[in-house]
């Protein structure tokens, strides 16, 4: 960066560059920084009458008593464990399939299957619902159907909380593979391809040149990428929680599918008198907290082992 | 040699070809759906290939289409709106970010990242945007909140780092003001990340149904995805605690290939819209990801 004089003064420049940052400037604090200060209702008993400011403080009350509830462990297990299966499942396949996808030689053979691909990732998750309810639906669904076939009987899967965490995998791992594939598939495009070339002269195949070349050389970038979806792990993908488990099934698959962000929505729709308020945002505050030092502490981590490629 | 990189080739391809298809095979099973013929469908269930193929559903959406008509220009609308305001503003952000001698460059970029590290939640920001700005039920909560995105601005403040610096400073030797660059040379530059970010924006708006979920109680304001949502949401109640009066209301809901054809109907144009950007999307979607 350049030596900044001291008294380096404003150029018109400067202030007409200013000038353009002003609104998007205003958005962010009414819509994102605002909110930050309404978290002060998280040390209190919010009451509606009495507003965000003139209702009483009541310190960490609100936190323990939901640390200390039953749903605690059941939200945090959940959000963990259906997460970690995401996870594995999507870095796995994604990184297999831009690996094949880059031996594919006809640019618009690789065009056209990318752009496929990714074509779910731009459905709704309530549509995504739908289609899912399509299939599994006890009454129709089409895989009672086949179940039918076979001569088994339906099955009630909207009754069946241990079968959700593999739905919603399949159903994650469907909708985000393209596009988590294309950024692998991009630092593949980034390979000297004298490397390729090389190899092949020395007669390694395309079997070993996928082994020693190619995956090596995406090593750091799956590392990195893996870290830092761990550092998101606390935060769950509200509709694929909300909508195609209709709503956990109405309760039926809580024990299986309820995670934080679902029961903070709940918890926030079922007092509308706003009565619950404090510690909704308590909850809300909790796993935004945890998931920023795990965003810290992973970004710390991926910065070690590669300086480039750490998010900030 | 050659023969076998041939086959190599036409393995790969057929297993691809096999891949798109399983990738495309549940959204043909919702088309399927909504083309069953309800009668046969108590019977039966859905049909892989429907026999026979019955678009009485389609008729009856198009037949009573004001509420779908509605929620359809509402998306419409908001989706259209946030686009382009969205694009231009953050572009006005992301421009002076990437330009390398701007003092205070710094100190915006972090007042951008630290909203993606934290954020107030659920609850204060609905007081805020409710009961501070009074924005539930209107056109704006669907518009306004969400509209600068720190993300979008960095892949976009990446491209505009990329391109020349002389080209700039030869434009200011030629007098030309900050917003004549930015407007004459930056944007027309620009197209791919531009392009990818618009995509984005419209198709996120498109497929927003939480926000109406949190904010919107007027009917008349609902968004596309979320009517199809609370659809499901009004039978699953009415199923639940079905009184004999409140049987005759589950009659009046849309019936299952109703319900169906109406999610085709709302997920179609964002399927139909994305492979026109498809030129510009890996490009503008991996350069944005190298950090600046």
């Amino acid at each position: 960066m350049k030596k900044h004089d001291k008294k380096h003064k404003l150029t018109l420049s400067d202030i007409q560059l200013y000038s353009l940052c002003a609104i998007p400037i205003i958005l962010v604090f009414v819509f994102c920084y605002m909110p930050m200060a309404g978290i002060i209702i998280a040390f209190k008993n919010y009451k509606f009458n009495l507003g965000m400011f003139g209702s009483p403080w009541v310190g960490f009350d609100n936190f323990k008593f939901f640390v200390q509830s039953d749903v605690f462990l059941q939200l945090i297990r959940n959000t963990l464990l259906n997460n970690f299966l995401f996870i594995v499942l999507s870095v796995f396949s994604s990184v297999v399939l831009a690996v094949l996808l880059f031996e594919v030689t006809s640019r618009n053979a690789t065009k056209t299957f990318q752009t496929i691909l990714i074509t779910p990732h731009f459905l709704s998750w309530v549509v995504v619902a739908y289609i899912v309810n399509a299939i599994l639906n006890v009454n129709y669904g089409y895989l009672n159907q086949l179940l039918g076939v076979f001569g088994m009987d339906a099955i009630d899967w909207y009754n069946k909380p241990m079968a959700w965490p593999a739905i919603l995998s399949v159903t994650f791992v469907w909708k985000n593979i393209g596009m988590d594939s294309v950024v692998y598939y991009a630092a593949l495009m980034g390979i000297d391809s004298a490397l390729h070339e090389a190899a092949e002269v020395d007669g390694a195949n395309k079997f070993e040149r996928a082994i020693y070349i190619t995956i090596p050389s995406l090593v750091p970038l799956i590392t990195i990428l893996t870290i830092l979806k761990i550092g998101n792990i606390f935060r769950a993908d509200f509709g694929l929680f909300y909508t195609v488990t209709q709503d956990g099934a109405s309760g039926n698959l809580y024990s299986t599918t309820n995670v934080i962000d679902t029961y903070i929505f709940r918890s926030f729709k079922d007092n509308a008198s706003g009565n619950s308020y404090g510690l909704t945002a308590a909850v809300g505050l909790l796993q935004s907290v945890v998931g920023m030092i795990l965003v810290i502490a992973t970004n710390a981590v991926s910065k070690k082992i590669d300086n480039d490629l750490g998010l900030f | 040699m050659k023969k076998e990189k041939k086959i190599t080739q036409i393995i790969l391809c057929t297993f691809f070809a096999l891949l798109c298809a399983l990738v495309i095979f549940p959204f043909l099973l919702l088309v399927s759906a909504s083309l069953s013929n309800p009668a046969q469908l108590l019977e039966s269930g859905y049909k892989v290939i429907p026999n026979p193929v019955d678009f009485s559903a389609y008729a009856y959406v198009l037949k009573n289409p004001t509420q779908i008509l509605n929620a359809y220009g509402v998306t419409f609308a908001f989706s259209v709106i946030s686009m382009v305001f969205g694009v231009l503003l953050m572009a006005m952000i992301a421009y002076p970010l990437s330009r390398r001698g701007l003092r205070g460059r710094n100190v915006i970029n972090f007042y951008l990242y630290f909203t993606m590290l934290f954020s107030g939640g659920l609850v204060p920001t609905y007081i805020i945007v409710a009961s501070v700005l009074h924005l539930n039920n209107t056109l704006w909560v669907y518009i306004l909140p969400g509209l600068i995105s720190p993300w979008y601005v960095f892949m976009m403040r990446t491209f505009f780092a990329g391109i020349p610096e002389a080209i700039v400073e030869s434009a200011k030797i030629d007098g030309a003001s900050e917003y004549t660059i930015f407007f004459r040379i930056i944007i027309p530059l620009s197209k791919p990340v531009l392009a990818t970010v618009a995509l984005f924006v419209f198709l996120s708006k498109w497929n927003d149904w939480n926000t109406a979920l949190i904010y919107i109680t007027d009917s008349k304001l609902y968004s596309l995805q979320y009517l199809l949502q609370k659809i499901v949401e009004d039978i699953n109640i009415l199923k639940e605690n079905a009184t004999a009066a409140q049987m005759s209301d589950l009659a009046k809901v849309p019936t299952e290939t109703v319900r169906m054809a109406m999610a085709v109907v709302a997920a179609g144009p964002a399927l139909i819209v994305f492979p026109f950007f498809q030129k510009y999307f890996v490009k503008g979607l991996t350069v944005g990801s190298v950090k600046g």
